[in-house]
């Protein structure tokens, strides 16, 4: 059976949201190239989750201004948390709905080049920069349904370029804020990282409505050339109203690093994809993420590392933990194609039960297409072990903090890889909160 | 009056459906220390497991008591904030958890909410404790166990009863897998905490550990019970002559309680 995904939007909608925006030409013809495709393309097809009947095609899309704030101290309460305030970041852009309410970068970095701004400025000040990665190498148009309907009705996004040689310590962090409970976010980050640049990006979604239902639609693609590393960290925390659909994706060409470090906390549904092409030889990808599901979410988490290089190095280690009646799947996929000789796959997943409705799955997939490689795989799902909670207890920690320690615990060597303390321990929260 | 009081009375206990212990009569007051020796397979660890309440063991008959209440009745955690701890012959490793973060929940766990330890008191307190121990300082920030060797998950559990300071300890064969010198400071250790506020229960096959800490009274525990208890000079016997003695004495051919039958 296939459900009728009517769109609501049409072309006269998005030759005005294109002007609108005074988009440069060639990406009014994308979108519309994309809308066309829409109806045509196949859904996504997690393994062994079904989305047949998830809502992404009901929401609002009219442009939602977010208002302005002059500084972090106007934020309200719940995203104050998110920021230790005797240390806001440097290099910080807040998108509230549709539009900026705040942004921030160091001077030095705009000095030596690096363009950090939401993907909208991006779009009119450095158009033919932004179209050489646009949905090129790492997420394709019409790699499904739901990425062509991204194309046509992208609305919000980052744009982060570090050139050659330009080494950044300082973390660059960004804040999607759908505030508004019905508007669907169709939004895109682009991380290119030049020649030998180094950078840290981490970035957060927040949204608190439970009651409304609407969508998100989230394309990353994230670029690493020759002798590039990135350190990428998320916290996706979109509250139960919203179905979201997440593909982020790598490429690292010769010598270049892509470190991930994502805390996939959504409280809806979610499908989420995370996979990183090795293309260079001597290209390296952990790929690390954490999740924890809860009440009736489903989930199906995707991580995969894609080898063509010599001598690269994929690690995949994903950690979940289950309760109540949530579903949650995770896939880990390594693969090493013909000519990736001395290439390295290794995987790890682990999913933890804390109640007896909770549904888990880990599937390991190796595919391997060359003969001189190595590769290894492990994946578990249990329940807390009675003799770890035995010997907590035996120290007098009460039954509930004993299950928390042994919660943080194992997720620990996930979020301890988070690449910003204030961004981890924000994780560390959201986990307490989800969990407690 | 220093102390606490644990009785053990007339205890059977069971571990999937087959009956280790039959009839335990055994009284330790604070300050007193008593050793509980027997070949292996007589049920001493069980005894150990039974009083701070492993999963896996049932109480069938017989009662615990500790300053006149009912531990069979609590919780583990709750007869550990009663005052027992059970350093552990095979302590669990927790991944992700580092010793000083676990530490600091137990001693945290004693105190009233908004009366925590000052995290640097509990840090000078620690290092007090590690160094006393000859343990490296890096353990604090290891995960709790994992990838211990055998001593150190030793001088760990010693750590944690200096640390958390039990009105009532069970030692479980606390010897077993040290050397020499790691068993001179696991002593150093425990007869640091002596006096007369800590009674302490040492479970041991060896009269080694015994050169070290000089029990108060030796029991000698087969088929599952006490039968027979001294003073420190039965160790001594024991050491020189072995159980066939006490065998031969109390008519006893099979001294275990047939868990292998």
């Amino acid at each position: 059976m296939t459900v009728e995904t009517k769109l609501p939007y049409n072309n006269e909608y998005i030759e005005q949201i294109s002007t609108n925006r005074n988009e440069p030409s060639w990406l009014r013809t994308l979108r519309l190239e994309a809308l066309e495709q829409v109806e045509s393309l196949e859904m996504p097809k997690p393994d062994k989750t079904k989305i047949t009947r998830w809502n992404f095609t009901q929401f609002k899309h009219e442009f939602t201004e977010g208002e302005a704030i002059s500084s972090i101290k106007d934020l309200p309460e719940v995203l104050q948390e998110y920021f230790d305030q005797d240390n806001i970041p440097e290099n910080l852009i807040i998108q509230r709905n549709n539009s900026i309410a705040y942004a921030t970068i160091n001077d030095d970095l705009k000095k030596q080049g690096v363009i950090f701004t939401d993907i909208f400025t991006a779009l009119e000040e450095y158009s033919d920069l932004v179209e050489k990665y646009f949905m090129k190498d790492a997420v394709k148009v019409d790699q499904n349904r739901l990425t062509a309907l991204h194309a046509a009705l992208m609305n919000g996004g980052a744009f982060i370029y570090v050139p050659k040689n330009v080494q950044i310590e300082e973390p660059l962090q960004v804040v999607f804020w759908q505030e508004d409970a019905e508007l669907a976010l169709f939004n895109h980050v682009l991380v290119v990282a030049e020649e030998n640049s180094k950078l840290t990006f981490v970035e957060n979604y927040i949204s608190s409505n439970s009651e409304q239902e609407t969508i998100a639609n989230i394309v990353e693609e994230v670029i690493a050339m020759d002798n590039a590393k990135i350190s990428f960290g998320a916290v996706d925390n979109l509250s139960s109203g919203v179905t979201s659909y997440v593909n982020r994706r790598g490429v690292a060409y010769n010598n270049a690093t892509i470190d991930w470090a994502l805390g996939q906390m959504n409280d809806g549904n979610t499908i989420s994809e995370n996979i990183t092409y090795l293309m260079g030889n001597g290209a390296t990808s952990n790929a690390n993420a954490v999740s924890v599901g809860r009440g009736k979410q489903i989930q199906n988490f995707t991580a995969s590392i894609v080898q063509y290089g010599k001598a690269s190095d994929g690690f995949i280690l994903q950690r979940g933990v289950m309760k109540e009646s949530a579903t949650t799947i995770f896939n880990a996929i390594g693969k090493i194609e013909h000519g990736g000789t001395k290439a390295n796959s290794e995987q790890e997943s682990r999913v933890l039960m804390l109640s007896p409705d909770a549904r888990g799955d880990a599937n390991p997939i190796l595919l391997i297409e060359e003969d001189d490689v190595t590769a290894g795989h492990a994946a578990s799902v249990g329940r807390v072990d009675p003799l770890q909670m035995y010997y907590l207890m035996s120290r007098g920690i009460s039954k509930e903090e004993a299950e928390r320690l042994v919660v943080h615990g194992f997720l620990a060597p996930v979020v301890d890889q988070l690449p910003i303390e204030s961004v981890k321990k924000q994780l560390k929260q959201v986990i307490e909160r989800k969990v407690y | 009056m220093a102390g606490s009081v644990l009785e053990i009375k007339n205890l059977h206990v069971e571990i999937e459906g087959k009956e280790i212990l039959k009839g335990v009569d055994l009284t330790i007051k604070g300050g007193e220390f008593h050793a509980i020796m027997g070949p292996n397979g007589t049920g001493k660890s069980t005894l150990a497991s039974a009083i701070m309440g492993h999963p896996k063991y049932e109480v069938t008959e017989g009662s615990i008591t500790l300053d006149g209440e009912d531990v069979l009745e609590m919780e583990v955690d709750e007869r550990a904030r009663a005052g027992l701890f059970l350093a552990m012959q095979y302590p669990s490793e927790i991944t992700g958890v580092t010793t000083s973060d676990f530490l600091r929940s137990a001693i945290n766990a004693r105190r009233e909410e908004g009366n925590e330890v000052p995290l640097m008191k509990f840090i000078k307190e620690l290092d007090k404790d590690l160094n006393f121990l000859e343990i490296d300082q890096n353990m604090a920030t290891r995960y709790l166990n994992e990838g211990f060797s055998g001593g150190e998950k030793k001088r760990n559990e010693i750590l944690q009863l200096m640390q958390l300071k039990p009105e009532i300890a069970i030692l479980d064969e606390i010897d077993s897998g040290l050397d020499i010198d790691a068993l001179k400071v696991v002593s150093k250790g425990i007869n640091k905490m002596r006096g007369e506020n800590l009674g302490c229960l040492i479970i041991t096959h060896y009269q080694r550990l015994l050169n070290y800490i000089t029990p108060d009274y030796v029991h000698v525990m087969m088929q599952g019970r006490v039968v027979k208890s001294g003073g420190p000079e039965l160790a001594k016997r024991l050491e020189a002559e072995g159980y066939d003695w006490v065998k031969d004495e109390l008519g006893i051919e099979d001294e275990t309680v047939e868990q292998n039958a």
